[in-house]
């Protein structure tokens, strides 16, 4: 019979107080946030906290149990430096339980000027590897490294294995295809980026048109999908288009569909990890209450009978109605979607 | 200014390999970046293979430097990255934090363009840590390069990539397989086919992207002749040119003569327009615009 000691946090979005309190009453161990600015990678019109809704969310979450951290995973550029050390010392101020970094510069400036701060290396910071990892624990005491999404299980388990540090994954949401932090596809058609800017794929160069070949969607004027009549349609992320090579269109990158990893929980929790996180600070309320509430469940129902998991068919069912596509896949995690 | 050639990005075979750098040995080109980049499947060439190209070049003239793999995964190419730091004779450059976790003990490195370097205290660290140059990541202006260069180290050289198809991305899926329906451990190495990728059009065909395995790249390929001067009055000191399978003696020519100041704007025009199958080329990202983007230029503004 297996023993479960340890079952990994719950690091659940929040993209406004609504979505943390969602959170938070669902059964998170930790939510994550970002600042109304470009200091964070979901910088999207009417997301996100200002100082005193951080505040408001601290204190709910912390009341209950639930740490918060803060994302602060964009790069800054020279120009704009100061809003990224500002946002180190609000943090501070505000006793924020963890900051999500990518940036060296602004590592190395937070452990040299903020060492109350629990630094993460944010997702964008690409660490893919134990070396990687063993520099940012080594110059920065880095304390988790988040995973980019590249990985297969095997290879998970060996850095989970050789790094001194806690290790958190994706376990559901958007998938991001290309090594985070390492993607300029958004740059290279709309001007900005992930690291840039904080957006990929951003809503204001997005344009729909109906045409007598069907819906259309274009990303700064480049055509990325044609839906035929009835076909439903998604949002136009560059990678999940549909391009032409030789005779062929079809989803040269990726197919619209979301990472979930409910059916592979058992081994992520043997292995180590120690966090799983849920994307989505852009979705709603209600998108976080559903996912924290399934994710609750299942690690619960695993630590309480690890011998019967089964991954519930009623969660899986919920699961795909908030999914892109309807659809989705273990991504990297599973040997041959690679 | 110097000229750069960077690692090769496609999956050549050795023979090809091999008659490229002889090549390289008579071109205009000061430095080489040498060894694979992109997937670490790709081992038509051993490391003893690559040094002993990299001391024929040193031979001819030419400084080399050892490249490194930019996504890291397994531990067998983590083994192949330590092998790559610690050989004796040439520097290394670094495409991913590990390969500086290793060099920062050795010797000193080249910061790559796929180390991400946004601002001055990345650059200072980057320094401290054992870096004597630095390749500006491709999505940044000219204009954030001038900030980033006001306070940089003295001794710290700083390189641009001017020409060819941009890497923009980088994945554990392999999407040459994916376009021929094998999964990336059933490959059959069918990249080696493309000897420059293959074009990725929308539904309208225009080229979008480049697919090279696990790495997309640009549709069309960057050329920032134009912006020599801009460069020069900058303070760059290298240009890097990405080698493409055709021309690139030609490419190599251009760019030198841009920095002799020995071309004329209807030669510089003539090249742009007709004198390579290329009929497209971006510059927007040096101009602070969508990298995909295309401006006309004139040599002298």
């Amino acid at each position: 019979m297996v023993i479960i000691e340890q079952i990994p946090d719950l690091v659940c979005p929040a993209g406004s107080l609504p979505a943390l309190r969602a959170a938070v009453d669902n059964g998170a161990d930790a939510v994550y946030i970002g600042f109304s600015d470009t200091t964070n990678a979901r910088n999207f019109p009417g997301l996100n906290f200002d100082i005193d809704e951080a505040q408001q969310g601290i204190d709910y979450a912390h009341q209950h149990d639930c740490k918060v951290m803060l994302a602060l995973n964009t790069y800054p550029q020279p120009e704009n430096w100061p809003l990224w050390t500002q946002a180190l010392q609000n943090a501070s101020d505000l006793k924020l339980d963890a900051v999500i970094i990518a940036d060296l510069g602004l590592l190395q400036y937070a452990s040299q000027q903020h060492p109350e701060l629990n630094l993460h290396l944010s997702v964008q910071g690409s660490a893919t590897n134990q070396y990687a990892i063993a520099f940012y624990y080594e110059q920065f005491g880095v304390k988790r490294v988040i995973l980019p999404r590249v990985l297969s299980m095997n290879q998970v388990r060996n850095v989970v294995a050789a790094t001194p540090i806690e290790v958190e994954v994706f376990g559901f949401g958007s998938l991001c295809v290309m090594v985070e932090g390492r993607c300029i596809m958004s740059s290279y058609v709309t001007g900005e980026s992930p690291n840039t800017s904080g957006v990929c794929s951003p809503a204001h160069a997005v344009s729909w048109e109906e045409t007598a070949n069907g819906r259309q969607s274009r990303l700064n004027n480049v055509l990325i999908d044609r839906y035929k009549p009835g076909e439903a349609a998604g949002y136009p992320t560059l990678c999940k288009g549909r391009f032409q090579s030789d005779e062929d269109i079809f989803y040269a990158i990726e197919e619209p569909t979301s990472l979930n990893v409910l059916e592979i929980l058992p081994e992520l929790v043997n292995i180590g990890v120690a966090a799983i996180k849920i994307e989505g600070r852009q979705r709603s309320p209600a998108y976080v209450a559903k996912v924290t509430s399934i994710f609750r469940s299942a690690l619960d129902a695993y630590k309480a009978a690890p011998d019967n998991y089964q991954p519930n068919a009623e969660w899986l069912k919920q699961l795909q109605r908030v999914s892109e596509g309807c659809s989705s896949t273990l991504g990297a995690l599973h040997r041959p979607w690679q | 200014m110097k000229i750069s050639l960077g690692p090769i990005q496609y999956f050549w075979s050795a023979i090809k390999i091999y008659d490229f750098y002889e090549q390289v040995k008579k071109m205009p080109v000061d430095i080489v970046y040498l060894g694979e980049n992109v997937c670490a499947k790709r081992r038509e060439l051993k490391l003893d293979d690559w040094l002993q190209i990299a001391d024929e070049l040193t031979a001819a003239g030419k400084q080399v430097v050892l490249s490194t793999m930019v996504l890291l995964e397994a531990d067998s190419e983590l083994s192949r990255l330590k092998r790559i730091c610690n050989n004796k004779n040439y520097p290394v450059e670094a495409n991913d934090i590990a390969a500086i976790y290793l060099l920062k003990e050795l010797r000193n490195f080249v910061a790559g363009p796929h180390i991400n370097i946004y601002n001055t205290e990345t650059i200072k660290l980057l320094s401290n840590l054992g870096a004597n140059r630095w390749v500006m990541p491709i999505e940044l202006s000219a204009l954030v390069l001038q900030q980033l260069l006001e306070n940089k180290p003295a001794d710290l050289e700083t390189e641009v990539f001017v020409y060819g198809h941009i890497p923009l991305s980088f994945s554990a899926r392999c999407f040459t397989a994916r376009k021929h329906n094998l999964p990336k451990d059933q490959c059959n190495f069918l990249c080696k086919q493309d000897d420059q990728g293959i074009t990725l059009y929308t539904q309208e065909e225009n080229k979008l992207f480049n697919i090279n395995g696990i790495q997309l790249q640009s549709g069309v390929p960057c050329n920032l002749i134009a912006a020599i001067e801009q460069m020069r009055t900058l303070e760059v000191d290298i240009v890097r040119l990405s080698p493409q399978a055709n021309y690139m003696g030609t490419v190599a020519e251009m760019f030198s003569k841009a920095i002799d100041k020995t071309i004329t704007q209807t030669e510089m025009d003539l090249w742009l327009t007709k004198s390579t199958s290329n009929d497209e080329w971006c510059n927007g990202y040096w101009y602070g615009q969508p990298g995909m983007n295309w401006k006309n230029q004139h040599i002298v503004e």
